[in-house]
């Protein structure tokens, strides 16, 4: 083939490519969001929350998980579980370790700092740590139902018999043991499908954290009934400072620390704020870490205008605003 | 496929003639935060995935729209209390999505930019109409929803072909004339503005847009820890600043509301603002303004010098 022709073969090639007439249409583009799923409304529009107790509400929750050793990983492998070629013992005992020995760190700290927390409990953890479970029982804090195990997602395109399946297994299974109600939901990994905020709402949940795109409470949309985002910043996570991001722990604390400052001055004019702590006793649980963990709580205790309550608690406020003449 | 885009020609960092910011101001400083809007169905472009979960990717998108939600009134209130204009980095589709933006920056007199209509629509495998339609849209939408004239672009995304440069330049032509179309932001190879070679010969220059002082970049690609990101930005402006002592230099930080605002980032953004701005010979501008200034003053003194530059290197080294 003579230069030319190859060429111009080329330019041919390069003048028929092109993507499919779909990639140039937009057929969500108007006011709003481009889903169903909730309204837009900017934190600023929205009527302020005054909460009862203070400016800031500290919410910490403490997410309670098992990966199982065994890891499907389908469709997607979650966040902290096995990377190494079965049996990949080190990360199996390292997260088990959090529900041994790190819990009962993190327990002392938060009773130290007289912290009320949500526990997000996956709930396989019923049969797998029974002692645990009937020592939160006894204490009374507010358990979140947390998915089955790590390696149980919630993901677009699952069945909705299945999910449905294990939505309520893990509900049930929580229910029984707490002698709660369980109205919140954590989705492993934060991760859920197109059909679960609907299925939650249909089996009584009245809250769910997986949606990281405010900083207060706000309602989403379903096929069944009332349900709630409750904000739990991923961004402010331990495993997401620590694992994620390499940070040191001095970093970890200093982050929490501005995050009280900006949200507290914030709460001083715009309304009441939730500063959202996730944490994971198999990551601050660790010795080293679990001062870090106790430096934050003591800088954000001693603020005044803050103030410690479980996410139901939160809520329910946030319930009462709404309907309280403006 | 080529081994150099042929935007600009070498230009060593020495000697080139002496760069003059108005009122002798040694460093244009300006921020350009990125409004971005990213679809959660969007179609699935052959050659970059937008999520990595099957939809609804809930993280990646809901972190995304924290910055429409919460963020963009954190950063403008820094922005306003540090009398800094924005220059909007902007996927065009959220004029019809959250007008309520648009309109806040419009009365601020921000800039406004093309960053493509959505940025989960990516350039790579577009034809040259396809792109060019993409183009025209975005500049379209601004026009007609604030009235400016968009000079400047950032593909959506980062994502470029081999002509996005031409065909943003030739759009803006055909749509505004010289009043539209003459910056980029899609090329980091300098820390003052460069005229830039394009096919039509318009007159059009790259405005350092730093992807190091990005927010995402840092926190998201480099994981940099917040106080340190601040650190960062401090000791960008202090060598900046150093050197336009002797000509003047371009400082921008680039930002995202899904970054720069969440609560425990602002603090280490606005300890570095009151630093930049509480400097004396800052000139506090936009992307648009540096590209004006630096065309009208510096454009053709700075390709004759490249030119002569180039001559007689290419003289030295011959035998």
């Amino acid at each position: 083939m003579s230069e030319k022709s190859a060429m111009s073969e080329k330019k041919a090639m390069s003048d028929t490519k092109a993507l499919p007439p779909e990639h140039l249409q937009y057929p969500q583009r108007h006011y709003g969001m481009d889903h169903d799923l909730y309204s837009w409304e900017m934190l600023t529009n929205r009527k302020p929350v005054h909460w009862q107790q203070g400016k800031l509400a500290l919410w910490v929750n403490v997410s309670l998980q098992f990966f199982p050793l065994n890891q499907r990983g389908l469709p997607f492998p979650p966040a902290g579980g096995m990377t190494m070629p079965y049996p990949d013992l080190r990360h199996f005992s390292l997260r088990d370790y959090g529900n041994r020995v790190g819990i009962y760190r993190i327990l002392r700290a938060l009773d130290k700092y007289n912290i009320k927390p949500t526990f997000a409990v996956n709930g396989e953890l019923v049969q797998r740590a029974p002692y645990l479970l009937h020592l939160l029982r006894e204490r009374g804090d507010e358990l979140i139902a947390h998915g089955w195990n790590m390696d149980s997602p919630h993901y677009g395109g699952q069945s909705k018999g299945v999910e449905k399946e294990l939505i309520s297994r893990t509900l049930g299974s929580l229910r029984k043991a707490s002698g709660q109600e369980v109205r919140g939901w954590l989705s492993p990994g934060k991760v859920h499908s197109e059909n679960t905020p609907t299925l939650l709402a249909e089996q009584g949940v009245e809250y769910f954290c997986d949606w990281v795109n405010d900083d207060m409470p706000y309602r989403f949309n379903t096929n069944s009934g009332a349900l709630w985002a409750m904000p739990l910043s991923t961004e402010l996570e331990d495993q997401f400072i620590l694992r994620n991001n390499l940070h040191s722990e001095t970093s970890y604390a200093e982050q929490i620390e501005d995050a009280c400052r900006f949200l507290l001055s914030e709460a001083q004019t715009l309304g009441g704020r939730i500063l959202a702590l996730n944490i994971h006793p198999w990551m601050l649980g660790q010795p080293h870490r679990i001062a870090y963990l106790e430096r934050a709580f003591e800088f954000i205790t001693a603020q005044p205008g803050v103030f410690s309550a479980p996410a139901h608690t939160l809520l329910q406020q946030c319930e009462q605003a709404m309907v309280e003449p403006a | 496929m080529r081994s150099d885009p042929g935007f600009y020609d070498y230009w060593p960092y020495l000697e080139r003639p002496k760069l003059r910011w108005p009122n002798g101001a040694r460093v244009a400083f300006w921020v350009a935060p990125n409004i971005e809007f990213y679809e959660l169905n969007p179609p699935a472009n052959p050659h970059r995935k937008a999520w990595p979960q099957p939809s609804p990717a809930v993280p990646g998108y809901s972190i995304r729209d924290y910055g429409n939600r919460v963020g963009h009134m954190r950063q403008m209130a820094l922005l306003d209390k540090y009398g800094i204009r924005g220059s909007i980095s902007l996927s065009t589709a959220l004029c019809d999505h959250h007008p309520e933006i648009i309109d806040l920056c419009r009365e601020r007199n921000w800039e406004f930019f093309s960053h493509g209509i959505y940025n989960t629509r990516y350039t790579y495998g577009m034809s040259s109409e396809q792109e060019r339609d993409m183009i025209r849209d975005s500049m379209e939408t601004i026009h007609r929803h604030t009235g400016q004239k968009c000079a400047g672009y950032l593909a959506p995304a980062l994502s470029h072909s081999e002509e996005t440069l031409d065909l943003f330049a030739e759009t803006g032509t055909e749509l505004f004339g010289d009043k539209g179309g003459f910056y980029t932001c899609d090329l980091f190879h300098d820390d003052q503005p460069t005229p830039i070679n394009l096919r039509s010969g318009k007159r059009f220059v790259s405005v350092p847009y730093s992807l190091e002082m990005n927010d995402t970049i840092a926190y998201v690609v480099n994981k940099v820890e917040p106080r340190r990101y601040g650190q960062m930005l401090r000791d960008n402006f202090d060598r900046l600043y150093q050197e336009g002592a002797e000509s003047g230099t371009v400082m921008c930080i680039p930002t995202h509301n899904y970054q720069v605002s969440c609560p425990h980032r602002l603090r280490a953004f606005e300890e570095a603002l009151e630093y930049i701005t509480g400097h004396s010979d800052v000139w506090v501008t936009t992307g648009r303004e540096i590209a004006e200034y630096y065309l009208q003053n510096y454009y053709d003194t700075a390709r004759a010098d490249i030119q002569a530059k180039n001559a007689s290197a290419a003289q030295e080294v011959q035998p």
